[in-house]
């Protein structure tokens, strides 16, 4: 019983990170239809800018230990810059594209991929590397389970982030300009909506929330690397899938189903069964469903 | 707009093209008079998360060859080195020998770090009757076959190796564990290839068979960094260590998570975690892991002293690594056997069944890691290996000894 909570509380963490991905990739396909296969890439390096930002700090401020001061620049910067990365994939890779066959932008986005991995690899390293720990290592107990504050503190971000976004999106007049574009961009243009502009900020918020889900892995898991986007961002395509592509509670419900099972594969199956035991159920809801749990509802 | 679009593709792609083709033979010292070019090459990963390893062992390659080079050692020949990468996996292995294969000059490998690339590496370069030598392999079946423990048969008359096993590494780190150690549990981790498992598995059971107790089994995913899963299972079944068989790029966060989520015994693990890069990712957090290697520590040896003198006088950017002085000997053995059986032949490509047999030959080869002889399976007659600790970031050897299967 007390594994099963302490499983439960891994697997929930997991899934926090994979939900700041997730939304990412459900936005910008929910409005383009276009799979941001780049988008594990803006992860990766929205750890690597939090790292950066952290060893200016140390060097500069005299930045040391556990800070709160350092938390919150670190995430404000990682979620600052990250969306430039975000607006040039979309204006160099996508948009010449965006008439294009649904295949040429998807290879393009797999190229983008490749190129800002090894870019890290190439001019910055191929290595691993600490991520200081920003956050306090205090831990209480619950039923006989020892749960860190900082995953407390990641599902927290995940979920008001989240919160915060579907407000944007049901509330404010350009939450109804990307509805609007989601559902018709020609007929929103008609309507006088900039519909670049709209797509633009889609990737400026995906690309935030990714950096930010950036900071917080490399907090928790410790370390981080110039291929950690690649899986990290296909599971969390695969929840995105799961949860209903284009669907913004979808991908967080996803999120965090595909973190659980994950472990729990993992913990009751064995470690090499991780992964088949996620799939099979990912297969399974798709067989049943095929637009996933909460169905494809654009963007709301 | 979109007729710069295409040009600026165009460009991009024939650079890329350009970049492609400049080949990655690096020269082994002054080219002049000998008139004939022979080339040694080596596979490694020169690129990816194991590089540190294989730049080392790509290095010191260099350094021997032009060492040969600068004594002319080979008479009438330059060596040159032609290192190609196998980026770890397997299948880019596979490529990497055949392109040497079918290179006529190229008359033995050095390689591979990995035993599941070298699995599919010797059988490539068994066909084209190529001597290989790993520095690194201590996979039993690659010498041995898959029966290695009731029939042991060699596969490949071509591949050698100056590593010891890991059917000796394993039970040498288990003795440890259980003796100077005093740990009496374990829980044992693998990454489920052919290195990790194998070695994992011949730990485990000497482990057991001398008294110990195995609380659990799991494996990991190679790529993955997060085991919050394994961790939590291991911190169930409360034992004194965990052994893991892999390689540092998962050890090292394996060793962090333990740590942090109050997990206070060792992390063990073989050659595959005994790198500085181990240290980049899991910083001081994995201080106490232990770590079984190949050979004797090479700054303590004092026949390789004048290797690491050699080595840093070369000015090569990356350290020498964990198999640095064993590829700067298996690389002799190589040069060794050019040198006995090139004379004899009109062409390199002519030479090479000669050059294997001189390789099977080797007795007593006086190199700076020790004495090496093969036996009939390929293997070295040296077995020496070193437990180290991690301290402060650093590998500090804490007991070195023979183990003889």
């Amino acid at each position: 019983m007390d594994e099963l909570i302490q499983q439960l509380a891994n697997g929930v963490t997991k899934g926090s990170y994979y939900a700041l991905i997730a939304l990412g990739y459900t936005m910008v396909y929910g409005i383009i239809q276009l799979i941001n296969f780049a988008h594990g890439e803006v992860f990766m390096l929205g750890a690597f800018i939090g790292l950066w930002t952290f060893n200016l700090g140390v060097s500069a401020f005299g930045w040391g230990g556990t800070s709160v001061v350092a938390l919150v620049v670190v995430l404000l910067v990682a979620a600052l810059a990250t969306p430039v990365i975000g607006v040039s994939l979309e204006r160099f890779a996508y948009r010449p594209l965006r008439h294009a066959p649904r295949l040429a932008p998807l290879i393009t986005a797999l190229g983008a991929s490749f190129l800002l991995q090894q870019a890290v690899a190439v001019f910055y390293t191929r290595g691993q590397l600490q991520f200081p720990d920003l956050f306090p290592s205090t831990s209480f107990q619950i039923g006989g389970a020892s749960i860190q504050l900082l995953w407390v503190f990641m599902v927290t971000v995940a979920l008001v982030l989240t919160l915060a976004l579907t407000l944007f999106i049901r509330t404010t007049r350009l939450g109804k300009a990307m509805r609007a574009t989601a559902e018709d961009p020609d007929t929103a243009r008609l309507m006088g909506i900039n519909v670049d502009v709209i797509i633009a900020l889609t990737f400026v918020i995906g690309s935030a929330l990714a950096g930010v889900g950036g900071v917080l892995a490399g907090m928790y898991l410790g370390q981080i690397n110039f291929f950690m986007g690649f899986i990290a961002g296909l599971k969390a395509f695969t929840a995105a899938v799961l949860g209903g592509i284009g669907n913004i509670a979808g991908a967080v419900l996803g999120a965090f189903l595909l973190g659980i099972l994950e472990t729990f594969g993992a913990a009751y199956l064995g470690g090499q069964w991780q992964d088949v035991f996620a799939f099979c159920v990912l297969i399974l809801v798709l067989v049943f469903r095929p637009t996933g749990l909460l169905g494809e509802r654009v963007s709301a | 707009m979109k007729g710069r679009f295409l040009q600026a593709v165009t460009v991009l792609g024939v650079l890329l093209l350009l970049a492609a083709g400049c080949s990655r033979e690096e020269g082994g010292g002054q080219a002049a008079e000998p008139t004939k070019t022979v080339k040694i090459g080596v596979i490694a990963p020169l690129t990816g998360p194991l590089s540190e390893l294989g730049l080392g062992i790509k290095n010191s390659v260099d350094l021997a060859v032009r060492q040969a080079n600068e004594k002319k050692t080979v008479a009438g020949y330059n060596i040159l080195l032609a290192a190609e990468d196998d980026t770890a996996d397997p299948a880019t292995g596979a490529n990497a020998a055949n392109k040497l294969a079918s290179a006529p000059q190229v008359a033995g490998v050095v390689g591979t770090l990995n035993s599941s690339v070298s699995q599919s590496v010797a059988p490539v370069l068994a066909r084209a009757n190529i001597a290989q030598i790993s520095p690194a392999n201590t996979n039993d079946t690659l010498t041995r076959g898959p029966d290695f423990k009731t029939a042991p048969k060699r596969i490949w008359p071509t591949y050698f190796r100056v590593a010891s096993l890991d059917s000796a590494q394993g039970p040498f780190g288990a003795d440890y564990a259980l003796g100077d150690g005093g740990f009496k549990t374990a829980f044992v981790i693998h990454d489920k290839k052919t290195y990790g498992q194998g070695l994992a598995t011949a730990w485990a059971d000497r482990f057991k068979e001398k008294g110990g107790q195995v609380l659990g089994t799991d494996t990991v995913n190679p790529g993955d960094r997060d085991f919050g899963a394994v961790v939590t299972k291991v911190i169930g079944a409360k034992p004194d260590m965990v052994f893991y068989g892999g390689e540092y790029p998962e050890a090292g966060p394996l060793a962090a998570q333990l740590k942090d989520r109050g997990f206070s015994g060792p992390l063990m693990g073989g050659d595959g975690i005994y790198s500085s890069d181990f240290f980049k990712g899991a910083g001081d957090k994995a201080d106490g892991t232990l770590a079984t290697s190949v050979g004797q520590p090479t700054a303590r040896l004092e026949s390789a002293k004048q290797f690491v003198t050699d080595y840093e006088a070369a000015g090569f950017s990356e350290s020498y690594s964990a198999y640095g002085a064993l590829s700067f000997d298996a690389a002799n053995v190589l040069i060794q056997a050019l040198a006995k059986a090139l004379p004899n032949a009109s062409d390199v490509q002519g030479a090479r069944s000669s050059i294997v047999t001189a390789v099977t030959e080797t007795r007593s080869f006086a190199g700076v890691t020790g004495e090496h002889s093969f036996d009939e399976f390929g293997d070295t007659s040296n077995r020496a290996w070193t437990v180290y600790k991690a301290e402060s970031k650093e590998w500090k050897d804490i007991f070195s000894g023979e183990f003889q299967t």
